[in-house]
């Protein structure tokens, strides 16, 4: 990483905070309608071990439903790939099931599940994420020009080495670009359960807690909390992505 | 058994569509003798992509039967090399794997290390040295298309099916690619089937030109190439090469239900 590539993000958020604090001051805002950067250091300050403690249940909640959802949705996106009567059965399906707005799944899960918090929110997360994963690997897997299998099938190669040596690495850019939306689609699941059903877990329990009190500097400490998360788990992806789908990236010089 | 180690015999297909049955080869015949090199050229849409899937075993025909070095066709088998107009290389692959790629496949004698240097020699051969490492995207048109030459060859393929694989190719590119193929031809002899679209082409790089008729196919012309051997660009341009391809032009014509036979000489 070059000295500008880590310069420009930097600024850029600096800009954005100093911005922020200037439209608070100008309008003379109060805490209650707005908190200002600067109130943020103080109340991480009170609450830097609620903070570690609920951010990790968050996190981990959020990367297990994630996972779940990209072994779920591989899955899927597989059946649905190489079966065109699959695809056809399951679209609508998934379709339909996708329209759903996931806020009202979170009482039906709490319902089905009761005090098993931790299985609701990674089950939530998991739900609201796997649907871009199993979309772009059925598109991968569907859209495969049949002279690369021809390739491999006249040589006599099985199915399964054709998957393995072609399909698989073929759908991998579309897979871990369904995997940028999925990472962000998993951290609303995880706080939308732990905001909507709060058991005392998670940033969302804290975002609630601060609600309740009329905390308005901790409410926004973790909403930029759960942003940051964000930009971490997002880049891990990035990383992921460069390590094994790097060859899709074109030099610009091209 | 003949001689021939291509042999397709009377062989029909026809293809299910909404439409009903749409028949596509229609006794369609063709020998080619070990070390031989057949053309096949017909109009658009005749079949002629069917044809190389039968040879390859990729599928099977409805009617007659498909032979190769004495054992009839039943599905596909190592001993088939092919190659395509669209060059379809591995893009997370480096040039010297993409070509190495068959040998994983097949069951191969070669050891690691051999089989790389079989993949570079073959890359030299085509003019891609230097380029082993480099990746697909890195490459032009030409270079990619020479590159899934040396991959359709690697293996030492009893039969090589070139399907269009110039058509993509701007003129000038194609005419390079039609010297790579006599060096290549000389330098590692294979029994191959082209199929084209350009008669120029297939007088240079054959010996054996198939016309086949409109759809649905069947050898409607059979003409030995005059040149042999390695040849030349100028070669085209000698009136022999001229009288060819008026002969094949017409024949072609034929096909498309443009002209009758008669009007032959």
């Amino acid at each position: 990483m070059s000295f500008r590539q880590v310069l420009v993000p930097i600024a850029a958020i600096v800009i954005f905070g100093l911005f922020w604090e200037f439209l608070v001051w100008v309008n003379d805002w109060p805490n209650f309608v707005m908190a200002s950067p600067s109130d943020l250091p103080p109340a991480y300050a009170r609450y830097w071990e609620l903070f570690i403690v609920m951010g990790w249940q968050t996190l981990w909640r959020t990367v297990v439903g994630l996972i779940l959802a990209i072994i779920f949705g591989v899955l899927l996106g597989m059946v649905m790939g190489f079966s065109k009567l699959m695809r056809d059965a399951l679209y609508p399906l998934l379709v339909g099931f996708n329209a759903i707005p996931k806020a009202t799944l979170v009482p039906i899960i709490a319902l089905l599940f009761v005090g098993q918090h931790n299985f609701n929110t990674v089950m939530i997360a998991f739900l609201i994420s796997f649907f871009p994963i199993a979309v772009s690997v059925s598109i991968g897997l569907s859209t495969l020009e049949p002279e690369y299998r021809d390739i491999l099938r006249s040589l006599g190669a099985s199915k399964t080495t054709i998957f393995w040596k072609i399909a698989l690495p073929k759908t991998l850019p579309e897979f871990f670009g369904a995997l940028k939306v999925a990472v962000t689609l998993a951290f609303i699941g995880t706080n939308l359960m732990e905001i909507v059903s709060p058991h005392g877990r998670g940033l969302g329990a804290l975002f609630d807690s601060g609600k309740t009190n009329s905390d308005y500097p901790l409410m926004f400490a973790v909403l930029i909390a759960l942003a940051l998360m964000g930009i971490l788990l997002y880049y891990v992806v990035v990383a992921l992505e460069k390590t094994f789908a790097g060859w899709a990236e074109r030099s610009p010089s091209y | 058994m003949s001689d021939n180690l291509i042999d397709i015999k009377n062989v029909r297909h026809a293809y299910q569509t909404k439409n009903g049955r749409l028949p596509v080869l229609d006794g369609l015949e063709l020998s080619v003798p070990e070390g031989g090199f057949a053309a096949v050229v017909g109009p658009s849409g005749c079949g002629k992509s069917t044809l190389t899937r039968l040879i390859a075993g990729l599928m099977k025909p409805d009617e007659g039967e498909v032979w190769l070095h004495g054992e009839l066709v039943k599905g596909p088998k190592s001993t088939v090399g092919m190659a395509f107009q669209n060059p379809v290389l591995l893009e997370w692959r480096t040039i010297l794997q993409n070509v190495m790629l068959p040998l994983e496949i097949v069951p191969t004698k070669l050891t690691k290390r051999q089989q790389e240097e079989r993949a570079r020699s073959l890359l030299a051969l085509v003019g891609l040295e230097g380029f082993e490492e480099k990746r697909p995207s890195e490459l032009s048109g030409g270079m990619r298309q020479r590159a899934s030459l040396c991959r359709s060859i690697v293996h030492k393929p009893e039969v090589l099916i070139l399907d269009e694989p110039f058509g993509a190719l701007d003129a000038f590119t194609r005419e390079d690619l039609w010297q790579t193929m006599h060096k290549v031809k000389s330098e590692e002899p294979f029994t191959g089937v082209l199929i084209t679209h350009d008669l120029r082409e297939s007088i240079f790089l054959a010996d054996q030109v198939v016309v086949l008729s409109g759809r649905p196919a069947k050898t409607q012309y059979v003409m030995d190439v005059h040149l042999t051997g390695a040849r030349d660009i100028e070669h085209l341009y000698t009136p022999e090469s001229a009288e060819a391809l008026n002969i094949l032009r017409h024949q072609i014509q034929v096909a498309q239900g443009r002209a009758t036979e008669e009007a032959v000489e």
